[in-house]
């Protein structure tokens, strides 16, 4: 698990290349859905381009269908990978492929699977009642817990994770007290700049029990915002960029602060150094701000992804928008450079992140001594 | 409002994936990389540490091998200057005592020399003396066994001789 050869490719140029032609392919392919136009035989890209150049183009609906949730993953031009569907409904569990709530030109249709009619409103999974018209009621009462893009995408990113650090793990056994080597000397230097430069400073003594954590929040926001860079499958999913995502990370930092807060922290809360009317207006306030800090966390990461999507999309829209090939040079030139800063923000963010998390946990296993 | 509504399948299956990640993570990776780096770390200052302490072992063994040197180049310049006073004083008491045992014996010979001039002198003195008186008696038995020389000499004696 070597990349630096990547950067030395001769070929690295030409792949870039191909990297972008195919995240013009797939926004093309996108367009045409949403846009229903007719179905084309042919999947040359040729043909898809004069298509929706005669087509309107709505950028705002391609983007944001690029950077949420799906229940199939778009591959390239009319090919998907059908995602498994898993709905919990009133009654009962049901689980089938989502290839089935579309037709062969990626429109959807009702599904019927014994237990109830579905239909794929938006990325919504919606009951149909028996008239055909949607069932707000058991709509309401149906719980998806579908194996979407974004959780098949964090799934790859997992995988990935635990490959390599398995594997550096087993370095460390083979090489006991050996100088790091390969994958090892790209892990070794950003454990012990966590270690160093972000637990130890802001927790104190107590870093080590915390180190797990902080490395797995680390590598996982980090991971995930550098698959969701690679305009193609495996990557292209706006993971990191979900706030639901980012939520539970928040969550957990929430959690693991406040159930390893001392008596101290406790005390700040509710004994703050005030006078004694002012008390019930210092409670409100803390208590808003146990609250607020996990909750800038998790707008921070939704919020910086997203926009990075957002942007990276946009440019690749202003070919679209203008109907003009000769626009590329410059869209390619500004994603080009959005994506190297991208690389700079995914590593920021998760820096950012973790380093957060770690200032929290400092503050409320701190000792005072007054 | 599509964009900030988290969707509960996703919450779910992040926080299953993200707990599996951070319990076999912890487990099979964190807790033995960890370990190893603290490890590698200590023993990396524990070698320093040593070598800095065997730096100054051997600073401190050449600092007293250097004293021992300069201690026994002391010793060796006071053991020379020693044989040398040694030596001088040796010389000295040998050549006094030569000198004495020398001015002994010349002092001894002198005596010697004396006693036996003295010794010889007598002898020849005696010698001498009885030759002296061995000649005088024949000078004297000769000059006796002429009378008539006798009695010219005493008769000229007595011419000499003018009774006032």
């Amino acid at each position: 698990m070597e990349f630096s050869h990547i950067l030395n490719y001769k070929n690295f140029r030409k792949t870039t290349l191909l990297a972008v032609f195919l995240l013009f392919s797939s926004i093309n392919s996108f367009a045409e859905t949403v846009l229903e136009v007719a179905p084309h035989t042919e999947t040359s890209a040729h043909s898809e381009t004069t298509a929706v150049v005669e087509e309107k183009f709505d950028p705002t609906t391609t983007i944001l269908e690029h950077i949420s949730d799906g229940h199939s993953w778009h591959l390239f031009g009319h090919t998907s990978i059908s995602l498994p569907v898993i709905l919990c409904t009133p009654n009962g569990l049901d689980i089938f492929s989502s290839g089935n709530l579309v037709n062969e030109h990626h429109e959807a249709v009702p599904y019927n699977s014994g237990k109830n009619t579905y239909l794929n409103e938006e990325e919504h999974i919606k009951i149909l009642a028996s008239d055909g018209k949607i069932d707000e009621e058991a709509s309401a009462k149906l719980y998806d817990f579908s194996i979407t893009k974004n959780v098949a995408a964090m799934f790859i990113a997992v995988i990935v994770i635990l490959l390599v650090f398995l594997s550096v793990a087993g370095a460390y056994k083979k090489r006991v007290g050996l100088a790091p080597k390969g994958l090892q000397s790209f892990a070794e230097p950003l454990i012990i700049f966590i270690r160093d430069d972000i637990a130890r400073p802001n927790i104190g003594y107590k870093y080590e029990k915390f180190m797990p954590l902080l490395l797995t929040i680390f590598f996982f926001i980090w991971f995930n915002n550098l698959l969701g860079l690679i305009p193609i499958f495996p990557g292209s999913a706006n993971v990191t960029g979900n706030i639901a995502v980012t939520m539970v990370l928040a969550a957990i930092v929430l959690v693991v602060v406040n159930l390893n807060g001392n008596k101290y922290y406790w005390a700040h809360i509710f004994k703050p150094d005030v006078p004694f009317w002012l008390l019930p207006i210092m409670w409100i306030v803390e208590i808003i701000g146990i609250f607020s800090k996990p909750f800038a966390l998790m707008i921070r990461l939704f919020a910086n992804i997203t926009a990075g999507h957002i942007i990276v999309l946009s440019l690749v829209s202003l070919i679209f928008i203008f109907k003009s090939l000769a626009i590329a040079p410059v869209s390619v030139a500004f994603v080009l450079f959005m994506s190297v800063l991208e690389l700079l923000v995914a590593f920021l963010q998760a820096f950012i992140f973790t380093m957060l998390t770690a200032l929290f946990i400092g503050t409320a296993v701190e000792e005072h001594h007054h | 409002m599509e964009l900030v509504t988290p969707s509960i399948g996703l919450v779910f299956w992040t926080l299953v994936s993200f707990l599996i990640l951070l319990v076999m993570l912890k487990k099979l990776a964190w807790k033995p990389v960890l370990t190893a780096i603290h490890d590698r770390e200590r023993s990396i200052e524990d070698a320093l540490n040593k070598a800095e302490i065997a730096r100054e072992e051997i600073a401190a063994l050449t600092n007293q091998n250097e004293s021992l040197l300069k201690q026994a180049r002391a010793e060796r310049d006071e053991i020379l200057k020693q044989a040398k006073i040694l030596k001088d004083q040796i010389v000295a008491e040998a050549k006094a005592s030569a000198q004495s045992e020398g001015n002994k014996m010349i002092e001894k010979a002198k005596i010697e020399i004396n006693n036996q001039k003295v010794a010889a002198l007598s002898e020849v003195k005696t010698q001498v003396a009885a030759l002296s008186l061995e000649i005088a008696e024949k000078v004297l038995r000769d000059q006796f066994s002429d009378k008539k020389a006798q009695e010219s000499l005493v008769t000229k004696l007595l011419n000499d001789v003018k009774l006032n």
